[in-house]
């Protein structure tokens, strides 16, 4: 058996041959090894979405889309979702500059805390938000008693169940780049002048402003698509809690072609936001 | 905020002198700085890489804390490390160019020079109109909307300025002003920014590691090397008497240390020969060598005082003479630089011509001389053991 790794050129003479060259080109070549799993893959993340495309309604999905339980579902997704990245902004623009610039003990712990959401299954997060602010739970039940709000089963449910999964993506990003912002600017600014919270308004906020939009972009589109937190969190009553994934799972079982013609709208948008961030998470070059 | 707005557009007030005296301490970095600018003086801080200059500006700025001593400005105490007195960098009336400028990237070049009003409780229009005024002093108008990466060095450079004189500073820091910038626009920036630093009435501070920079620039020279002042002094007297090896080789001059014996006017030198000098006489550091029986002084020779002799000179006048060998030769813009390997060893600046005529080359046996009248000797004023007592 000969070795990919010997040129045939050294079988062939001490001559620079035409082999030699050749072999030089093919190590732009894949190796079967690595090639034939590497289609499989491709095959296996693209061919489901070929289906949704092949087995679409196209006739009647305008039909299918001016249903009001459909646009309800849709208008639903997209408040909460956007809500949700206000939110998330609010909030957690500020945690992410504290964990990028705290010297303080213990941040690194609180940073490997508050992007546990990340890995955490959503459906897990649910039952810890019913934990807290459920009814009966630690926040939720100081809450009920002081103003009469109660949380779960209502779209402010949706919305803190989609902010819980959602703020993760945007801190990490937002912090990363306070962290790799060059601080001689907040320097120049503070010798002119600036207090701190204005060097941070004026400057600090201003520089990452693609970070900022990208790590925006990233919750509103982990926020639409949220379904396990949400159902378990804010359940599934149309109108109310549910937003367009929980329409998909539900449609599924009565009626396949709305599920189908629901998850294409869900796939555009998803489509969209790759658009809007080419060149930030997905260009491979240095510029990235 | 409107108090302090108005309290930063404060003329600079004649007598707004800068006294410093402290340490800074940066890590296991410690500077030791006492220095003084009077108003509208210009001081040239001058020293070799990791000297502290920056150390220097970032304490004067308040970016960083005096770890003991005070620095004061006019009637302003900035730092005290005794009464616990920090004013922070934001609320110090000192305004500091950057090496790089640091010009905002997301604003436009009258914004950038508008940011100090505005941040200081100006109204947009205000601090605009406060930009405009400076823009047109700095002659930069032409600019006023480009974003920084849109303008050259030498014109970031004058933008950085304007920036930092449209905060209304009562002192002036610069760090490397020309560094980043090729050799023909430095000439250019070099005298446009020394007229506008002459129309500030505040003490200047420019940090350097260009002698002739700093030569030109500055009405007063500090020399730091490792965390100390070395040397002040005017550019002439820092030419002329070097305190160190390192501002010696700066200005291009041989400088030996040796112990003088005034009755005979000979300095026996630390590495080795002896020479005859003559005992400068300016600033009555020639008296004050004399009065004394022996001391450290410092001898400085220029290259283009010492001759080179292919055999032992004859003279008649005082001359020293002394016999090496021809180590490396150095075209300079219109002379030849020898470096010549003898007791003591010296640098040597001839004509291309006498280089042919000699018939010189790495391995040539010399003799070299110089009159004593060109071989000046003046007080060490530092030498090291005095030194590391002191730091004890």
């Amino acid at each position: 058996m000969t070795s990919i790794d010997t040129p045939p050129a050294r079988q062939a003479g001490a001559s620079r041959s035409p082999e030699a060259a050749r072999s030089v080109q093919s190590r732009g070549a894949v190796p079967w090894p690595l090639g034939i799993p590497a289609l499989v893959a491709a095959l296996f993340l693209l061919v489901p979405l070929a289906g949704l495309l092949i087995r679409a309604p196209w006739r009647g999905l305008p039909g299918i889309l001016a249903d009001s339980q459909v646009l309800d579902a849709l208008r639903l997704s997209l408040v909460c979702a956007s809500v949700a990245t206000a939110v998330s902004f609010v909030l957690g623009v500020p945690l992410a500059w504290v964990l990028a610039r705290s010297q303080a003990r213990g941040i690194s712990v609180l940073r490997a805390l508050v992007t546990l959401p990340l890995v955490l299954p959503p459906v897990v997060g649910g039952v810890a938000l019913l934990l807290a602010f459920g009814r009966q739970g630690i926040l939720g039940r100081l809450l009920d008693e002081w103003t009469g709000i109660t949380l779960p089963f209502t779209t402010a449910g949706v919305i803190v169940a989609e902010t819980f999964v959602a703020m993760p993506f945007l801190i990490i990003t937002v912090e990363g780049a306070f962290r790799a912002s060059d601080r001689g600017f907040e320097e120049a600014a503070a010798t002119l002048g600036a207090s701190r919270l204005t060097v941070f308004r004026t400057v600090t906020l201003p520089l990452i402003g693609p970070s900022l939009l990208a790590g925006a972009v990233l919750c509103w589109a982990r926020a639409l698509g949220e379904f396990g937190a949400t159902i378990t969190f804010a359940g599934n009553f149309p109108g109310r809690t549910q937003t367009m994934p929980l329409a998909v799972y539900l449609a599924l079982e009565s009626d396949p072609d709305a599920a189908i013609a629901l998850s294409l709208v869900l796939l555009v948008v998803s489509i969209a936001v790759l658009v809007g961030l080419r060149g930030r998470w997905l260009s491979t070059g240095p510029a990235a | 905020m409107a108090e302090h707005w108005t309290r930063r557009v404060t003329p600079p007030q004649p007598g707004d002198a800068l006294v410093m005296s402290g340490t800074v301490e940066r890590g296991s970095f410690r500077l030791e700085a006492d220095l003084t600018a009077a108003p509208g003086e210009v001081v040239g801080v001058l020293g070799p890489n990791g000297a502290g200059k920056t150390t220097l500006l970032r304490a004067l700025s308040g970016l960083d804390a005096l770890s003991s001593g005070s620095i004061r400005l006019g009637d302003l105490t900035l730092d005290d490390a005794a009464t616990d007195t920090f004013v922070p960098v934001e609320r110090r009336p000192v305004a500091l160019v950057f090496q790089n400028y640091r010009l905002f990237p997301h604003l436009d070049v009258r914004d950038n020079v508008a940011y100090a009003p505005r941040v200081q409780g100006a109204g947009r229009l205000q601090a605009r109109a406060a930009a405009d005024t400076w823009l047109e002093r700095l002659d930069l108008t032409a600019l006023a909307t480009r974003r920084p990466h849109e303008i050259s060095g030498g014109q970031a450079q004058q933008v950085a300025l304007a920036r930092a004189l449209a905060a209304e500073p009562r002192l002036l820091l610069l760090d490397e002003p020309l560094s980043a910038l090729d050799a023909r626009t430095r000439l250019d920036v070099r005298a446009r920014l020394r007229s506008h630093l002459d129309q500030f009435t505040g003490p200047v501070l420019i940090i350097t590691h260009d002698p002739l920079e700093a030569m030109i620039m500055a009405d007063r020279l500090v020399v730091i090397e490792n965390g100390r002042v070395v040397q002040q002094g005017s550019p002439a007297h820092v030419a002329r008497q070097p305190a160190t090896q390192y501002v010696a080789r700066l200005v291009g001059l041989n400088l030996y240390t040796g112990t003088l014996d005034p009755t005979t006017r000979h300095v026996h030198l630390d590495a080795g020969g002896t020479f005859t000098v003559t005992l400068g006489d300016d600033d009555g550091v020639g008296s004050a060598v004399a009065g004394l029986p022996t001391r450290r002084v410092l001898v400085g020779l220029r290259p283009s005082a010492i001759t080179i002799h292919t055999a032992r000179p004859t003279h008649a006048s005082p001359r020293n003479v002394w016999k090496g060998t021809v180590v490396a030769l150095e075209l300079l813009a219109d002379r030849v630089r020898v470096q010549v390997d003898a007791t003591p060893p010296a640098l040597v600046d001839i004509s291309t011509g006498a280089v042919a005529d000699l018939a010189l080359r790495p391995g040539t046996l010399v003799w070299l001389s110089a009159k004593a009248t060109e071989t000046e000797a003046y007080p060490d004023p530092g030498t090291p053991e005095r030194r590391r007592t002191e730091r004890e």
